[in-house]
């Protein structure tokens, strides 16, 4: 036998703290590792707004705000898509299909003059009750949700080709009706026409007042701003409103994150303070620089307040409430979850309904900007939605995820999709790039997961 | 003396934080049945994945010599291949499938791209006639009995050409009489020249069937008794070898509190199983624990006692439950609701931390606050820093060892991730605590800790049930100890009266009662 020497019985193994990296090669990795997404995007703005021709800029006035617009769907959607996965992978796949039945209806109403905010009401009550009743079926029977949602994939598509007689109903909605204004795309669907209709005196101001001083600033040829454009600018008017609107926004956020610092000083929660000071000077620029670009167009467009408000809301919802913490704690764990004396089954309740309630709202914006809909709108709208979601980091598997992750997806991709539009990339192309886009993200995930165990 | 058959020298197998195997050594004679016992947690399990390659070569130290030759096995085919066979506690069957396409799962009959269906199902009944069946191979599994599933097993390590077979409490889910027909099924191999290593519970089986027994504790072999003798190693010799241990100050001394009113009262409990509703896990149970009072529920794994814990939370396990349950002596009829439960100021702190209690991939801070959301929030908003405050103060009283509350529950060391569980249930202020297992897997310091937030927690007049399969636990930290087996409590005795015989001897008189 050989005579080795070991330590006897209860050997204690004091727990190895989990060191925090200290050397810089560590800290470029975790940075490269946490903000991947955001490099990847601002590489490929950079690819699509500076090294391409200018007139095809994807960072140009114009380009930008239609970028926005036909995006909208997408930051709806994503939204509502990004609950369901965070309960635990779980998608929807009929909300493409709820988009164009709720379109429909509503667009019927408007064709039949009825009041446009009944139209839109209707249209995100149809997205509620079909969203609570997959959802009933979902969390309450089981079944599911992928079944139970391919299933309304195809009914609530064909529901709507049967209310529109299968005939296509775009251009139906008059152009300059109430309706465009506040869901579409056209001369006066933007914020300032809207605030300049409901205040007189800033419309007066923007004819020969103080607002129409400002705008001869920045209109002036040669003008200091106009250098700070991206592709052709030979705009001949410029949005006061939206550029004061936007730098108040800029303020508000700095003001916020000063804040946030304060009180995290006062309460002893360690940050990084150099940190959080760039990441605010960066965003309220990226807000201003926005701002000033789409004011150099028509300003900021009516959806963009649609897409805001949701992103918003559930921003909020997610990061700060109760029922957002359940979503984040079902999909991370259902056994601990339900025995911490949460209704699991309404947490899945609460994501199907709220996934409804925002395709509704996706159906009026896809009708608004259409000026009607057609039976064939809204297809592949859920693939988008989702693919958007897994690009911006939530986990397949449920329960990590946020919404700021899955706007950075949503326009990664949606710029990748125009920038490729614009510089005349045809579309069979356009879908391979978008499918090795979305593996790449998802690959990345996978294999940083892998390393860290 | 036979022939060695296999060898295992100085094993040590080490996990995060924990020994499990501590220079193990471990002989098997060819054509023996060998039985390996030990306590919950005394490493047999871990010894046979160490064989088996389910551990591969490398992840442990020492060697494994098996029929004269150092073996290296980095998965279970290589050590099938030797015709080392394993048995798995949990049946690995899958119940759509018939018994034949079970037996020969992973070792397909004729060509990997074309099974060969006919010579399946004439092998797959030639070796159910071998272990006593007279089912047709094409039967699915999900229709014969457990029972019967358990011979199904043995026959497909047969098909394996099975040289060593080993038997991971084989009987534990079987009746008295098919637990006879299995242990008489394993005689009458040995008389073919089988050689087998069987690890169980009951003692009685190991000294029916074994030829030797080696005794496992704490990781570490204590002694290989012979079971050739004119008369049967008694079990108390076992029991001896299995309990035996020296404590030194393992457990903080309890201070004597004087206990109050009866704070809750279970009587006449009885759980069905979910799946089988004939089969009572809890029956007929009748306990009570008093205010500042800590009770030890002891009992083997599967005598019910998480089930009776779970039954009482909120109904989270088990169907047709009845039987009166009393709060401050008031009747309360609680329906299926685990919020109902903590609103009762009931809290179930679960034995399986990672699958049931924790959410690995979150921070401390909102697995603490989980269970008592309603605590930092006003109107279902969360206040941010209320949330971050009380993470903090339980961190500090439980001495949670973690650069910061934002640390992810995954990153921490069992013991820590224990303290965070007890955060969790402690921040919904139970009055009534119910411990499943609460130092199971993580070191001795921690454990010290562990035992000194309990006696600190009945201090406070809370009261406290402890459910423990460590013997020496049970009877230090507890005031009274009730004896569960087979889903009863078979024996209540002050803890300062009871000792690790008579409670083991408790046990094995009611099993073979049974």
């Amino acid at each position: 036998m050989s005579e080795q020497v070991i330590g006897g019985q209860g050997t204690e193994k004091t727990p190895v703290p989990r060191r925090e990296p200290k050397n810089i090669g560590l800290m470029i990795g975790n940075f490269f590792r946490k903000y991947t997404m955001v490099l990847a995007l601002v590489a490929v703005v950079i690819f699509f707004g500076v090294l391409v021709e200018e007139k095809n800029s994807i960072l140009s006035s114009k380009n930008l705000t239609s970028l926005i617009t036909a995006n909208t769907y997408v930051f709806i959607l994503a939204t509502g898509m990004l609950l369901c996965i965070l309960t635990g992978g779980n998608i929807d796949l009929s909300v493409g299909s709820v988009v164009c039945l709720a379109g429909a209806v509503g667009c019927i109403m408007l064709e039949a003059k009825i009041n446009m905010w009944l139209a839109v009401l209707a249209m995100m009550g149809i997205g509620l009750v079909i969203g609570v009743f997959q959802g009933f079926w979902i969390a309450k029977i089981r079944v599911p949700a992928f079944i139970a949602t391919l299933s309304g994939f195809y009914a609530y598509r064909g529901f709507a080709s049967w209310i529109m007689n299968g005939e296509s109903h775009v251009g139906m909605i008059a152009k300059d009706s109430d309706f465009v204004k506040f869901f579409g795309s056209y001369n006066n669907s933007y914020v300032s026409s809207v605030l300049r209709g409901w205040f007189p005196a800033l419309e007066q101001s923007a004819k020969d007042g103080w607002i129409a001083s400002v705008e001869k600033i920045f209109t002036r040829e040669g003008s200091f701003f106009r250098n700070l454009l991206f592709g052709v600018n030979s705009a001949k008017n410029f949005d006061v409103i939206s550029f004061l609107i936007g730098l108040l926004a800029a303020l508000i956020f700095i003001a916020m994150m000063v804040r946030k610092m304060i009180v995290q000083k006062k309460m002893g929660i360690k940050q990084s303070v150099p940190g959080q000071i760039i990441t605010t000077v960066i965003v309220s620029l990226a807000i201003i620089w926005l701002s000033l670009a789409l004011s150099y167009y028509k300003g900021f467009p009516m959806v963009l307040v649609w897409i805001l408000l949701v992103l918003g809301v559930y921003a909020y919802i997610t990061n700060r409430t109760a029922m957002g913490r359940h979503l984040y704690a079902v999909g991370g764990n259902e056994k601990a979850t339900a025995l911490s004396g949460i209704k699991t089954r309404n947490v899945y309740w609460f994501a199907y309904a709220n996934i409804g309630l925002l395709a509704g709202l996706a159906g009026a914006l896809t009708t608004g900007l259409n000026k009607g809909i057609d039976p064939k709108y809204g297809e592949g709208y859920e693939m988008d939605a989702i693919a958007a979601c897994f690009i911006g980091g939530a986990s397949a598997y449920g329960g990590t995820g946020k919404v700021s992750g899955m706007i950075i997806g949503a326009i990664l991709m949606g710029v990748i999709n125009k920038g490729m539009d614009l510089n005349g990339v045809e579309d069979p192309y356009k879908k391979v790039v978008k499918g090795l886009v979305l593996l790449a993200a998802v690959l990345f995930d996978v294999l940083s997961k892998r390393r860290k165990r | 003396m036979g022939k060695i058959l296999l060898e295992m020298k100085n094993i040590t197998k080490t996990f995060p934080g924990v020994k499990a195997l501590d220079n193990v050594n471990f002989q098997v004679e060819e054509g023996e049945i060998h039985a390996l016992v030990g306590e919950n947690g005394a490493g047999k399990s871990t010894l046979m994945n160490v064989l088996s390659g389910i551990y591969p070569h490398g992840t442990y130290e020492g060697d494994i010599v098996y029929d004269g030759e150092v073996c290296k096995f980095s998965n279970i085919k290589d050590s099938e291949k030797k015709g080392i066979v394993i048995i798995h506690q949990e049946l690995a069957l899958v119940p759509e499938m018939t018994i034949g396409e079970n037996m020969f799962l992973g070792n397909e009959q004729g060509h990997k791209f074309a099974i060969n269906w006919n010579k399946t199902y004439a092998e797959a009944d030639k070796y159910l006639r071998m272990v006593g069946l007279t089912e047709s191979s094409k039967e699915l599994i999900k229709t014969i009995g457990t029972g019967k599933q358990q011979l199904v097993e043995i026959a497909k390590a047969l098909a394996k050409k099975a040289r060593l077979l080993i038997l991971d409490e084989p009987t534990s889910s079987l009746n008295e009489e098919d637990s006879r027909a299995l242990l008489d099924l394993m005689l009458s191999f040995k008389q073919q020249g089988m050689t087998m290593i069987i690890i169980t519970h009951k003692l009685n089986e190991v000294s029916y069937v074994a030829d030797k027994i080696t005794v496992l504790r704490d990781g570490s072999t204590i002694e290989t008794i012979d079971n050739h003798g004119t008369e049967p190693v008694s079990e108390e010799r076992i029991i001896k070898g299995m309990v035996g241990r020296e404590i030194t100050n393992r457990f903080p001394k309890r201070p004597h509190v004087v206990p109050g009113e009866v704070k809750m009262e279970v009587s006449h409990w009885t759980v069905r199983h979910p799946l089988y509703s004939e089969r009572k896990v809890v029956d007929d149970v009748s306990i009570y624990v008093r205010a500042g009072e800590v009770i030890g529920i002891y009992g083997l794994m599967g005598a019910g006692r998480t089930e009776l814990a779970m039954s009482i939370f909120g109904q989270s396990y088990g169907v047709g439950i009845t039987g009166e349950l009393k709060l401050d002596g008031q009747p309360v009829k609680m329906r299926k609701s685990v919020a109902e439960a903590i609103r009762h100021k009931i809290a179930y702190v679960t034995e399986d931390r990672k699958g049931n209690g924790l959410i690995l991939n979150k921070s401390i801070t909102v697995n603490t606050t989980l269970a008592n959301l309603r605590a930092v929030s006003s109107r279902t908003v969360i206040d941010g820093d209320k949330e971050y405050a009380a993470a903090e103060e339980y961190r500090g009283k439980l001495q949670i060892k973690t650069p910061s509350v934002e640390q992810l529950v995954g990153n921490l060391s069992g013991g820590n991730q224990q303290k965070v569980l007890l955060a969790k249930w402690m921040f919904a202020e139970p009055e009534i605590l119910i411990l499943d297992e609460p130092t199971r897997g993580i070191d001795v310091g921690a454990k010290y800790e562990i035992y000194c937030i309990i006696n600190d927690l009945a201090a406070a007049g809370k009261s406290v049930v402890m459910i423990s399969s460590e013997l020496p636990e049970v009877l230090n930290m507890s005031d009274r100890v009730y004896v569960m087996n087979e889903g009863r409590i078979i024996d209540e005795v002050p803890a300062a009266e009871a000792s690790q015989e008579s409670i083991m001897a408790a046990i094995i008189r009611s099993g073979r009662g049974a």
